[in-house]
């Protein structure tokens, strides 16, 4: 596993970009009208006024033990912050994720099938035009039409599964339904081309020969050996999932980890984004583990 | 098989959609709750410690769960709040206050003289005005628990403006062992003894701050008036709940699913003011101020007879209506400690009528002005204060002047503003902000009129041993006459040094849900006395 | 590389449909000043929010800009950036790709800090990138470019080592052939064609970045316009003042979609080999 050696770019990376940028959390911190007294004492009680390797190794040796500081703002250990806002962000992209699959695998086994008619040339034009659209034009017109003038669904807000599934699932649909555009584009694209890539092979023509009946074959042969790609897709679609997820989280108020990251960039609060930027570094290590492991279990071809 | 996958479909997309009925129907009965006020926040709350830092929406904070000594009244009259009598002696040097009775904190214990002492001792250290008190100040001692004396050094006319201040810093009072943290740290906790506890175990630094009901509080017998009398909390539970999307919170409000919108944005007001549910209030009557603020360090704004062409070229009217677009929320206003404040004047104002380029013109070529670069920065990520560099810009090179708008977002600006260094290593020469005029209502509260230069003050590094000598008269005079005669000598002589530019007064309004009344105009943000219908 | 440009491609329906749309969006935007009557960045506050008319063809915004005349302009820059950003996103991509591909002792380091980049949050970098080091067209550039690099560069990897395994390079490098020599002459024209429909991607990628960091205000400055940058000051105002973001939404969505067909036809015709692994 290259995990270790790629979280370490990541760590040194961040924490060059943000300590060699300009923006002074103490200034932040002391607010608009401060003296320029006040701000030095506050640099100071930080420690940002002590040159940049101790600052490192500092920061470094927390981090190996499993710290990661806490907030200039308010203060609050990063971990505590992070572990306050999962729960939003995790549901928006798991329903984003399942409504995205449950949609588009459909549509991309239609399109194959059907290869070359409207049925088919419609889904892949729909699926060009779901990359068009930015995810917050889309939102705000969510917004307006379901909630504003149908009156169907709350206009913003997260409501915890603790809270009970229909409240739950009041405030998840229409940013799950705005984020999920490009990724039923991008699945059913992928879909399709994984199914034409296996439907050509010589097995499914046997299987056809045998006289199974289509959606056997669709689905137990051709599905099956089409799944890799479409997994692994899944894998690098979690990844562009958290760019979407910032916006949508902004659009439609949901205390998320993208509106954490954001704001803390925007306030140079670096323990935050040093914290989340690692968070989202080793969720993506850990998911490209999870396609290894997937391959090996899908393909009994691949062994390791 | 067709029919089964489109079935699987239209299933999932249906059985969501349901669910998402469902869920807005129940959702509709939580927010009919009467006894949780739900409000949308100017910003998100980080910051706790209202000493430790002057913005706003930690000065709110301040005051649901902290009480103060004294508060002003409607007409900005200092009155007593957790003080129930105080006496000055004949030589006006000593002051001797007593406290209510039955004053507690959050935590149990009662409020003593120790607490407040230390309270102001740290506040003393990080306000402007605390510290021109406290280098007044001979000392602070505690006669018994609930009494406490303060000895001035000579007499000092602002003893009762600084402690009844009511916008940032505002001398809270916390209980003593949070108040010896070191003024450069945040405080620990959050005790305080006013009408509102947090709920800290649903705190979300910049998401969702939650308060309810301190039963414990006494409210004064008074009726409430602004920042004074009785705090009457008629709510169980308060929820401040941020939204970045001005959209969004508007839509919110209009559905019902807030109260309260502190500062609505004035583009969505005619949403607003369409529904019969929302209605639009000015909660901040004293208002906000723009304003210009040049780097004195920095040639050639070393010369003040290039900050007078440039204050030549400046037109208040331009501004307000790029910013804020609608008249009926704006004002020019050439005070420069307030247009509705005791200490309005107009004396010496420039730039409140159009400007003459002409002369400005003539300004700036007899101040040997050689064509050099000017760098105004500014923030594109703050929308309130972001139009006002789009305007500075054109009316700088209409007459004449070599100017390079560099945009950066608030805080690369807040970081940058505070290097005096030459404009190559990342120095600046204008930079614009929006101050309350609360905070700005005399001589020593505006930091934007402080002579000091290096020694201290507000970023520009504004020197001026006359402007300095005008507020030590001002600090010292008793008489409120000859305090606002000492007043108009001073913005004269800001103006003609150019300590900042006015660029005029506009109107933060509140949106408010019909049904909610008892809402309290304040420079600050009061939840007391409101309730729901 | 043969039939980059024979008519095989310009007989493709995608590549002419997307083709066209997107030169007459480029000539639209490079004839902006000829085709507009009014300064993009000029403020005019009386006009505020104007319906469209004859008078402003597409309406005005908040501050009474001439909306039309601001989406053209900002067609220029946002058409600009994503050119550039794909121009130097292969061309740094590209080299990476060989090097690591073709040096067997690099491969492991170039590719790792390639992993870590990529294990960032491309979004999140180029945030960081702007709002740290401040908005102007080159750092937005730069932003947009980095967490693109790795992506060419993995892709052209790819490509290098398939191809030195074919019998001609091996045959070429026992013969002694200089290893520049072989890169330049064997394996880079092997990677034009995958490069050429990655870059479609990477273009019609900038410009949906682009607009994302104007949404959460770390895009470029408002007196330089972009589709994203108008977008984003017209969100305020979305339910009164629709078209300010309609307009360039509508703009950007018809670019990103012409240059994502562009992008397919040039892939069909191109490279089949793609055409199994992405989908038709």
């Amino acid at each position: 596993m290259a995990a270790i050696p790629v979280m370490g770019v990541v760590a040194i990376f961040v924490f060059l970009l943000l300590r060699l940028s300009p923006g002074d959390p103490a200034a932040i911190l002391a607010g608009d009208t401060a003296t320029i007294e006040t701000i030095a004492a506050i640099r100071a009680d930080l420690g940002l006024d002590r040159p940049i390797p101790e600052q490192f190794i500092t920061w470094f040796g927390q981090l190996v033990q499993g710290d990661l500081g806490r907030s200039v703002l308010s203060k609050q250990p990063v971990t505590t912050l992070i572990a306050q806002r999962v729960e939003p962000t995790l549901s928006l992209a798991l329903c984003t994720l399942i409504f995205a699959i449950i949609v588009a695998v459909p549509m991309g086994i239609l399109a194959a099938w059907k290869q070359g008619s409207w049925l088919d040339r419609g889904i892949m034009a729909l699926s060009v035009a779901g990359f068009s659209v930015p995810v917050f034009v889309l939102g705000y017109v969510l917004i307006f039409v379901f909630s504003m003038k149908l009156d169907l669904l709350p206009v913003q807000g997260f409501a915890s599964l603790s809270e009970g599934l229909p409240a739950f699932a009041a405030r998840i649909t229409l940013p799950t339904i705005g984020l999920s555009f490009i990724y039923i584009a991008l699945f059913a694209r992928i879909t399709r081309a994984a199914m034409l890539d296996v439907l050509g092979e010589d097995y499914i023509r046997t299987a056809h020969a045998k006289g199974l009946k289509d959606h056997v074959v669709l689905v137990k042969h051709a599905l099956r050996n089409a799944a890799i790609p479409i997994v692994s897709v899944i894998g690098i679609g979690f990844a562009l999932l958290i760019g979407g997820v910032v916006i949508t989280e902004t659009v439609f108020n949901i205390p998320g980890i993208g509106r954490l990251v954001v704001d803390a960039v925007l306030a140079r609060d670096y323990p935050i984004i040093q914290g989340v930027i690692l968070l989202f570094s080793g969720i993506y290590v850990l998911i490209n583990l999870a396609i290894d492991i997937a391959y090996v279990l899908l393909d009994p071809r691949i062994r390791y | 098989m067709r029919s089964r996958r489109f079935h699987m479909l239209v299933s999932a997309i249906g059985l969501s959609i349901g669910l998402g009925l469902l869920a807005g129907a129940a959702s509709d009965a939580v927010a009919q709750d009467k006894k949780t006020f739900r409000m949308v926040p100017h910003s998100g709350l980080r910051i706790t410690d209202p000493i430790i830092t002057t913005a706003f929406i930690s000065r709110n904070h301040g005051y649901m769960i902290y009480d103060t000594l004294f508060g002003v009244d409607d007409k900005m009259a200092v009155k007593p709040q957790m003080v129930d009598k105080y006496e000055v002696s004949g030589d006006k040097l000593t002051y001797t206050f007593t406290l209510r009775d039955g004053l507690k904190f959050h935590n149990g214990a009662p409020v003593t003289s120790a607490d407040v002492i230390a309270s102001l001792a740290r506040w003393g250290t990080n306000d402007a005005m605390g510290q021109k008190l406290f280098s007044y100040t001979k000392e602070w001692k505690a006669v018994n628990d609930k009494t406490f004396q303060l000895v001035l050094k000579e007499p000092y006319g602002l003893v009762l403006d600084s402690l009844g201040k009511p916008s940032s810093q505002v001398p809270f009072i916390m209980p003593k062992a949070m108040a010896d943290t070191p003024a450069n740290k945040n405080v620990p906790d959050e005790i305080g003894s006013g009408p509102f506890r947090m709920v800290k175990s649903e705190f979300q630094p910049g998401v969702k701050v939650v308060y309810e009901k301190n039963p414990d509080y006494k409210p004064r017998s008074e009726p409430a008036s602004n920042l004074s009398g009785g705090k009457v909390v008629k709510v169980d539970r308060v929820e401040w709940i941020t939204m970045s999307d001005a959209q969004t919170a508007t839509n919110a409000i209009l559905k019902g699913e807030i109260d309260m919108i502190e500062q609505a944005s004035y583009d969505l007001l005619p949403e607003l003011k369409k529904s019969k549910d929302v209605v639009i209030k000015d909660l901040l009557p004293l208002g906000m101020n723009y304003m210009l603020r040049m780097n004195w360090l920095q040639p050639p704004l070393d010369n003040v007879k290039v900050r007078q062409a440039i204050l030549h070229a400046i037109y208040q009217e331009d501004y307000l209506a790029a910013q804020i677009g609608n008249p009926e929320y704006y004002n020019v206003c050439g005070a420069f400690f307030g247009c509705s404040t005791p200490l309005a004047t107009d004396a010496g104002a420039v730039g409140v009528k159009k400007p003459d380029l002409a002369k400005a013109k003539k300004m700036l070529a007899e101040s040997g002005y050689k064509g050099e670069k000017i760098v105004i920065m500014a923030p594109t990520d703050l929308n309130s204060i972001s139009q006002l560099p789009l305007v500075t810009t054109p009316a700088l090179k209409a007459i004449g002047m070599n100017i390079e708008m560099q945009s950066m977002d608030w805080q690369t600006l807040v970081g940058r503003r505070a290097k005096t260094d030459p404009i190559d290593q990342g120095g600046w020469h204008i930079f614009h902000t929006a101050w309350g005029t609360a905070d700005m209502m005399n001589p020593i509260a505006n930091a934007g009129v402080k002579g000091l230069g290096k020694q201290g003050g507000f970023f520009g590094w504004t020197e001026d041993a006359v402007i300095e000598k005008l507020r030590d008269d001002y600090a010292r005079e008793t008489d409120p006459a000859k305090q606002k005669k000492l007043a108009e000598a001073v913005q004269k002589r800001a103006y003609e040094q150019v300590l900042y530019i006015p660029l005029g007064e506009y109107h933060q309004v509140s949106a408010l849900r019909s049904n909610v009344v008892g809402a309290l105009p304040t420079p600050a943000l009061a939840l007391w006395n409101i309730e729901k219908k | 590389m043969r039939n980059l440009f024979g008519h095989s491609a310009f007989r493709n329906p995608s590549v002419l449909i997307g083709g066209s749309i997107l030169l007459l969006l480029l000539a639209v935007s490079i004839l902006a000043p000829l085709l507009t009557q009014y300064d993009p960045q000029a403020i005019a506050p009386r006009f505020r929010l104007k319906f469209p008319s004859d008078e402003f063809l597409m309406g005005t915004d908040m501050l009474g800009r001439d909306v039309w005349t601001r989406v053209v302009h900002g067609g220029r820059v946002s058409l600009l950036v994503s050119a550039v950003v794909a121009i130097i996103a292969i061309s740094i991509g590209l080299a990476i790709g060989l090097t690591a591909g073709y040096i067997r002792w690099l491969d492991g380091p170039v590719m790792r800090t390639m992993d870590g980049l990529m294990a960032i949050p491309g979004i999140l970098l180029a945030i960081a990138l702007v709002s740290l080091s401040g908005a102007s067209l080159l750092t937005v550039i730069i932003a947009i470019v980095i967490p693109e690099i790795p992506r060419v560069a993995r892709l052209v990897r790819g490509v290098v080592l398939s191809i030195r395994e074919e019998p001609y390079v091996e045959a070429a490098v026992g013969l002694g052939t200089p290893t520049v020599k072989i890169l330049i002459k064997h394996i880079l024209p092997n990677t034009i064609a995958p490069l050429i429909v990655q870059g479609t991607y990477i273009c019609a990628s900038a410009i949906l970045v682009e607009s994302i960091l104007s949404f959460l205000g770390a895009g470029l400055p408002p007196e330089i316009p972009t589709w994203g940058n108008i977008i984003a000051e017209g969100r305020a105002v979305f339910q009164r003042a629709p078209w300010i973001i309609l307009f360039p939404g509508g703009f950007l969505a018809v670019t990103i979609l012409a240059v994502n067909i562009l992008g397919d036809g040039l892939r069909d015709t191109l490279d089949p080999r793609m055409k199994k692994r992405l989908g038709a």
